[in-house]
């Protein structure tokens, strides 16, 4: 490993060694080191492959901004070497190639690329129509970077939330200025970048200094948080930041975006190789962790950052053997003087045209006159860096919907949504003085923005002329000049797609899939753009800018994920029914029993305790609402079809919801506790919906009522069986249970075995029922109390599937289950709830247009003709003439009955009783059923008013 | 290597233009097909090789297929709950089936085999019923158990130990994808060579309307005499029919979907959770493509939120735990068309000569060449074929309704 001296390398503690392994090679390390310079540092050039070519891929930008270092870690795919920490003992592999990472096979590819245009896949492959079956896994095959690792288990990432009145995203000189500006006027003042260091460009730049960094690590009102990278920037300065393993959500009330430029890459033959370099990579790998990428270089400039790079690579001990300055004329930047002083070789006019490969790396570069085309010389070396220009990093900004203009051959932005400002480079100043004082102003705006009192310092106009060459394109007739690395696209491939008619910058995007690689074209977008306007023959601006969108990099599934809060909802007797050996189930988010005991036969015996004894179901689930004020019945009027107005205190009625096209959406029970006073209960998966209605309806119609959810505030029991009054008199109670009176459909409220209770009297599972509702803290206590009290009547506990089959023997319908998203109460036999002659109800329009069309189903019960034949499930279809004219709904075999039963859709005319129907069952086979009256059990429902 | 790219290598057969360049608008036209998405472009074609109604234009306020044609998820199914819907889904794949033949495209249709997952009882309901009338009209589909889920897709997370556990499947092994953009520039390049005209960057500003019919169409780039107007402009559905004076039943929400960076292959199937709100695939480049329902407002904007990504992917590594650690590479949104019913609307509007193709919801690409196929008879014919007559624009009027609710890719 071989470093430089301090002060190169200011990011790295030489002072200790740690190692990691690279394809299985030891690479050692120094802490602060990315994978990538740490590579690097070991002679390690070849990091990855291409995604079409597999072309040898380097080093490029230093700083994550393409796909060239994307490699293995452990389980982790495409991660960016750049962006890596190196930490001991992590094991990394590269990616996307076959056999082995110097002899890649896949290279084959690269000898049939002038097959290979832009687009090739959609002219062939389909001849014949078998050819795609063969080619598709070929190509499936081929493509893709990273492996996912089937066997890793789900990693672990959380969030947090942040808040701001100052967000700065940025660090660099312009981000350093703006936070300073916003902290002074008492702003709270959030600073983010993605560098394990603020500073920026001022940590690597050759004219950087710690000046500024020290002053904002010293102001108070400025939190810090680095080594972090905004994702996106959402709708009201909702920012998304990724660090670790660890979301941010922050919120702002100004952003201050001062995100800097990514350094353009010239494009020319064989520009990908590694040792083909952005200048700005040099720097940060010369400053940042001290390793020297080479020995002899080349530069290629087309500005006077360019001289810079050429002057620290000479102090870094590097050769330049060359300065290729693509501009006919001489730099007259401070830069260039020093490197004219130094008699450093300048080449004006001269433009690499190809670089040359030996074992997988830059060996020599071709220069040519740039205005000629004409050849100029060879030179041997093993680095070449670029610096055509800046492109500035607007990711944010575009998120945010920001407009932007063509300006300087770069897209700067041009008007801003509220709340948000642009500082520094991005916004089109580049020198250091003009970025600090465009940082002053947008941290100063920025803080006024959010309600402090800020002075505004003077704005400073744009210095954007010079920065960056209009055309560093030197075209090649070997091709292999590539636009974009990630996806392996050359020139060709874009001036393909144009004559292919591709010409708006979307569809060439998705033709060519220039933009469309893991780095989503940060570096290809403006080369694009000039290659388009240039075939097209408009001007860049016409071409336009593509969309941003985000993340901007490096967020993960598990990031969005984080830990899985996926609430499940117990009720207060849960522990009792797994005491009892309950199998649970799954009810909305609740978990409910289903039966109690080893095997589905407990579910008859279940259902026979309560028609022949007496049962406990745990019905908290149920949805509970409290409707209170002086228009709680008018209310309720309008909301559920039947009528409540007239309904006495002390009374229960049935509430059936419709929806506004009419449809069923959700039913149960309205008991009137008070004039003004309703609680009404919901179904278990309904009830969040009800409440959401109650509220949206009554935000219109300004009702006098409180609505509120209080499904967790009271849990419940149904208490069901021809002994139940026996069951709670043992229990004990002070509310005065004699049929007379308390009748059925009544509500009373008082004390059972000790505990404060709502009992509403109502059918349930047609017996005599008593639904107890508590306060759920004394749920358990109910249930003990009622089970003891039982115990001498051979009480029975009954699950979920008892109670579907003792409610279907009474012909009640399940919301959801008999009913679909378009069934109306008149197909479901539920014209008796629905008060047509009220002034209004939610859904009252529409039904009225139903009841004047022919009904088009009608839901009725059934019994099986023969039960010992293949039994039907439900949806199974009722078919008519070799039609389909209906399904199952629900189907259980009747323990009371001792047939088999169930609820069917069919065509009207085949509802009548006795009718008989088919059904078609698994394997296609045909069952009769007979349409019967409902309800099948106690017909005239006597036993529930015992 | 095949032989067409070694011709056009050499130079012996020069590509030809697919879309043609831009010219100037003619003052009139017999038909106007107003959106220059997958739906246009199809019908476009349709009308010219079916019907030979070549005087056509086809207008497009932006790019070719930049609506939710480049925007969508590229699943094609047919394993829908209504009779008329799987009816009509079901011609849709007959045609895909044979659409790079007919486009001399390829628009890369490969059958993976469509796994709608169930995590309840009900939902296990549902599917049996989506299966029994699948069947029933020759589609495909069989409810699958766990065991047999873990066959078909090993990749899948299969654990008793989750919050959702997975008790079975909607099964439907032609359950396919397609190159989205592919289908909008093979019908575009047809059309273009029949003699239809597309006009992009051309966005309708208004009608005339005399009486009952639209007689000329306002645009950006002038005014238009036609003969008729289809409007296949999903996402803008209500605004257009809006500029004509017919008021559709439709609220507009934004979809939304996301790619991961790309991965070597891992997973062949198309993967779909009601219950959890999310779908998965691997697309041929490797991402894997993934989205959600609708957003819980509507809004007439392609608008990304966090929100949805956070709650897609806490679904998402339910079902593949091991996926945490892969990067996300892009998001975006569509605008979805929704019905109350969940179904398309296609045929003729309360005027004489306005024909519409709207309400595609989440539902709009699979399908593509049905609906450019028999909007194309409508028109000509000026009669709305049996196939459409279910999905009539006036049919909410009357309640009814062809209720696809329940197998919404991944519920409302």
């Amino acid at each position: 490993m071989t470093r430089l001296p301090a002060p190169w390398g200011q990011w790295i503690d030489r002072g200790q060694d740690i190692s990691f392994t690279f394809e299985g090679r030891k690479i050692t390390a120094h802490p602060g080191d990315s994978v990538a310079s740490a590579l690097l540092a070991n002679g390690q050039r070849l990091i990855g492959r291409s995604f079409k070519y597999h072309r040898p891929r380097g080093i490029f930008s230093a700083a994550g901004w393409d796909a060239n270092t994307l490699v293995q870690t452990g389980s982790k795919p495409n991660v960016n070497a750049e962006r890596l920490l190196a930490v001991d003992g992590l094991s990394v592999s590269a990616v996307n190639y076959a056999g082995s990472l110097d002899r890649d096979w896949g290279r084959l590819v690269e000898k049939f690329s002038k097959l290979l245009a832009a687009g090739f896949y959609y002219k062939t492959f389909f001849t014949p129509r078998i050819a795609w079956k063969f080619w598709e896994p070929v190509i499936r095959h081929m493509a893709g970077l990273g492996r996912v690792d089937e066997k890793a288990p789900h990693a672990y990432y959380d969030k947090e939330y942040l808040f701001a009145d100052v967000a700065v995203v940025g660090a660099g000189p312009a981000g350093l200025s703006a936070a300073l500006e916003a902290a002074r006027t008492g702003a709270s003042v959030l600073l983010i970048d993605e560098e394990p260091e603020i500073g920026g460009s001022l940590n690597w730049a050759r004219d950087g200094s710690d000046d500024l960094k020290n002053r904002v690590r010293a102001e108070k009102g400025i939190e810090i948080l680095t080594g972090a990278c905004v994702q996106a920037l959402f709708d009201d300065n909702w920012l998304e930041i990724v660090k670790g393993n660890r979301l941010y959500k922050l919120r702002a009330k100004a952003v201050v975006a001062a995100t800097g430029c990514y350094w353009l890459p010239m494009v020319f033959r064989h520009n990908d190789l590694p040792g083909v370099m952005l200048g700005s990579a040099l720097q940060r790998l010369l400053r940042l962790w001290g390793v020297a990428p080479g020995k002899r270089a080349v530069v290629a400039t087309a500005n006077d950052e360019g001289y810079a790079v050429a002057l620290d690579l000479a102090d870094a001990g590097i050769e330049v053997a060359a300065i290729s300055d693509l501009r006919p004329h001489r730099d007259e930047g401070r830069f260039a003087q020093e490197a004219g002083k130094r008699g450093m070789r300048i080449l004006q006019g001269a433009a690499p045209f190809e670089a040359h490969e030996k074992n997988n790396r830059l060996a020599s570069v071709d220069l040519v006159q740039a205005a000629s085309g004409q050849f100029q010389e060879r030179i041997d070396c093993d680095l070449l860096a670029l610096s055509a220009g800046r492109i500035p990093a607007s990711g944010l900004l575009s998120h945010a919907g920001a407009k932007f203009a063509h300006e300087a051959h770069m897209d700067l932005p041009s008007a801003l949504p509220a709340h948000l400002f642009a500082a520094g480079s991005v916004n089109g100043r580049f020198s250091l003085a003009s970025a600090l004082a465009d940082g002053a102003l947008a941290g100063a705006l920025a803080a006024k923005d959010a309600g402090f009192a800020a002075e505004i310092p003077p704005s400073v106009g744009r210095d954007a002329l010079g920065v960056t060459h209009p055309w560093p394109i030197i075209t090649h007739p070997k091709g292999m000049e590539f636009v974009d690395l990630d996806e392996d696209v050359q020139v060709k491939d874009i001036q393909a797609s144009m004559a292919d008619g591709y010409e708006h910058i979307q569809l060439l995007k998705r033709y060519s899939t220039s933009g469309m690689g893991p780095s989503q074209g940060k570096l290809f977008w403006p080369h694009v753009q000039r290659l388009m306007a240039k075939a097209k023959g408009v001007t860049p601006a016409e071409i336009g800018a593509s969309t941003i969108r985000p993340p901007m990099g490096g967020e993960t599934l598990g990031h969005l994920a984080g830990r899985a809060f996926e609430p499940v909802r117990l009720s207060a007797m849960h522990k009792r029914h797994l005491e009892l050996g309950a199998v649970m189930m799954p009810a909305g988010a609740w978990m409910r029993p289903a039966y109690y005991g080893s095997d589905e036969r407990a579910i008859d015996q279940e259902a026979k305790a309560v028609r022949d004894g007496v049962g406990l179901i745990d019905v908290s689930t149920l949805g509970g609402l409290d409707v209170r004020g002086p228009d709680a019945a008018v209310f309720l009027e309008r909301l559920y079809t039947w009528t409540y107005a007239k309904l006495a205190v002390g009374r229960a009625r049935y509430v059936l919801m419709c929806d506004q096209t009419g449809v069923v959406i959700d039913d149960g029970v309205a008991a009137r506790l008070h004039e003004q006073h309703f609680y009404v209960t919901a179904t278990t998966s309904g009830v969040d919906r009800v409440f959401r209605l109650m509220q949206w309806y009554n935000a219109q119609w300004r009702l006098r009522v409180d609505i509120a959810q209080v499904t967790s505030a009271y849990a419940a029991v149904n208490l069901a069986g021809p002994k139940a009054r026996d069951v709670l008199a043992r229990a004990g109670t002070d509310i005065d249970i004699k049929k007379e009176a308390f009748p059925y459909l009544g509500v009373r409220q008082g004390l059972v075995a000790g505990i404060p209770v709502r009992i509403l009297r109502i059918g349930f599972v047609g017996e005599l029922g008593y639904e107890i509702h508590c306060p759920a803290q004394y749920g358990e206590a109910l249930w003990d109390g009622l089970m003891a009290a039982g115990q001498d009547f051979g009480i029975a506990p009954f699950g979920v599937e008892a109670q579907r089959i003792l409610r279907l023997e009474k012909g009640h319908i399940i919301i959801g289950q008999d009913t679909d998203a378009l069934t109306h109460p008149f197909e479901i036999g539920m014209d008796w709830a629905v008060k047509m002659d009220k002034p209004f109800f939610a859904g009252q329009a529409a039904l009225r247009a139903h009841l004047e069309k022919a009904p088009v189903r009608k839901l009725v019960g059934f019994a099986l003709e023969n039960d010992k034949g293949p039994l039907p499930k439900e949806c199974h279809l009722v078919i008519e003439k070799g039609d389909i004219a209906g399904r199952l709904t629900s189907v259980v075999r009747s323990p009371s009955l001792g047939r088999v039963i169930g609820m069917a859709f069919v065509k009207p005319e085949q509802a009548g009783l006795g009718n008989l129907f088919d059904i078609r069952v698994d394997g296609g086979a045909m069952v009769q059923a007979r349409v019967v009256a409902l309800p099948f059990y106690d017909p005239k429902s006597q036993r529930q008013e015992m | 290597m095949p032989l067409v790219l070694l011709k056009h290598a050499l130079g012996f057969a020069r590509p030809q233009r697919q879309i043609p360049a831009s010219r100037e608008l003619k003052p009139s036209y017999d038909v106007v097909i107003v959106g220059g998405g997958g739906h246009g472009l199809a019908a476009a074609y349709y009308l010219a090789k079916d019907w030979g109604i070549t005087n056509v234009a086809v207008l497009e306020k932006g790019w070719l297929g930049g609506g939710n044609t480049a925007r969508n998820t590229a699943i094609v199914r047919s394993n829908y709950i209504t009779p008329e819907g799987v009816r009509f889904y079901k011609e849709s794949m007959e045609l895909f089936e044979t659409l790079s033949q007919e486009l001399d495209f390829n628009v890369m249709y490969t059958k993976r085999g469509h796994l709608t997952l169930a995590h309840t009882d009900a939902a296990m309901r549902t599917m049996r019923w989506r299966a029994e009338v699948n069947k029933h009209l020759g589609v495909a589909s069989e409810i699958v158990g766990a065991d047999e889920v873990a066959r078909i897709e090993p990749k899948l997370n299969m654990s008793r130990q989750v919050r959702w556990p997975i008790l079975g499947a909607l099964h439907h092994p032609v359950g396919a994808t397609a190159r989205h953009d592919a289908v909008a520039w093979g019908y575009a390049r047809r059309a273009a060579e029949r003699g239809v005209e597309i006009h992009q960057e051309t966005e309708v500003t208004g009608f005339d309307v005399e009486g009952d019919r639209i007689t000329a169409v306002q645009t950006t780039r002038g005014r238009v005499a036609c003969g008729q107007v289809l409007q296949a402009v999903a996402g803008m559905s209500s605004k257009v029919a809006g500029m004509a004076g017919v008021k559709l039943p439709i609220r507009t929400i934004p979809l939304q979907a996301c790619v991961s960076q790309p991965l070597k292959p891992f997973l062949d199937s198309i993967i779909v959770s009601g219950s959890l709100h999310c779908y998965i695939w691997q697309s041929q480049r490797g991402e894997c493509v993934m989205g959600g329902a609708v957003d819980p407002y509507p809004l007439q904007a392609p608008r990304s939120t966090l929100d949805f990504k956070e709650g897609l992917m806490a679904h998402m590594l339910e079902l593949f735990p091991y996926l945490a650690d892969v990067p996300l590479m892009r998001q975006w949104a569509g605008m979805a068309d929704m019905t109350p019913d969940f179904s398309p609307v296609m045929g003729k509007t309360s005027l004489e000569n306005h024909y519409i193709d709207a309400g595609w919801g989440t539902w709009g690409f699979k399908a593509t060449p049905v609906c450019g196929k028999r909007m194309a008879e409508c028109v000509a014919t000026q009669k709305v074929p049996d196939i459409l007559q279910a999905f009539r624009f006036d049919r909410f009027k009357s309640f009814d309704q062809v209720g696809e609710a329940g197998a919404a890719s991944v519920g409302t």
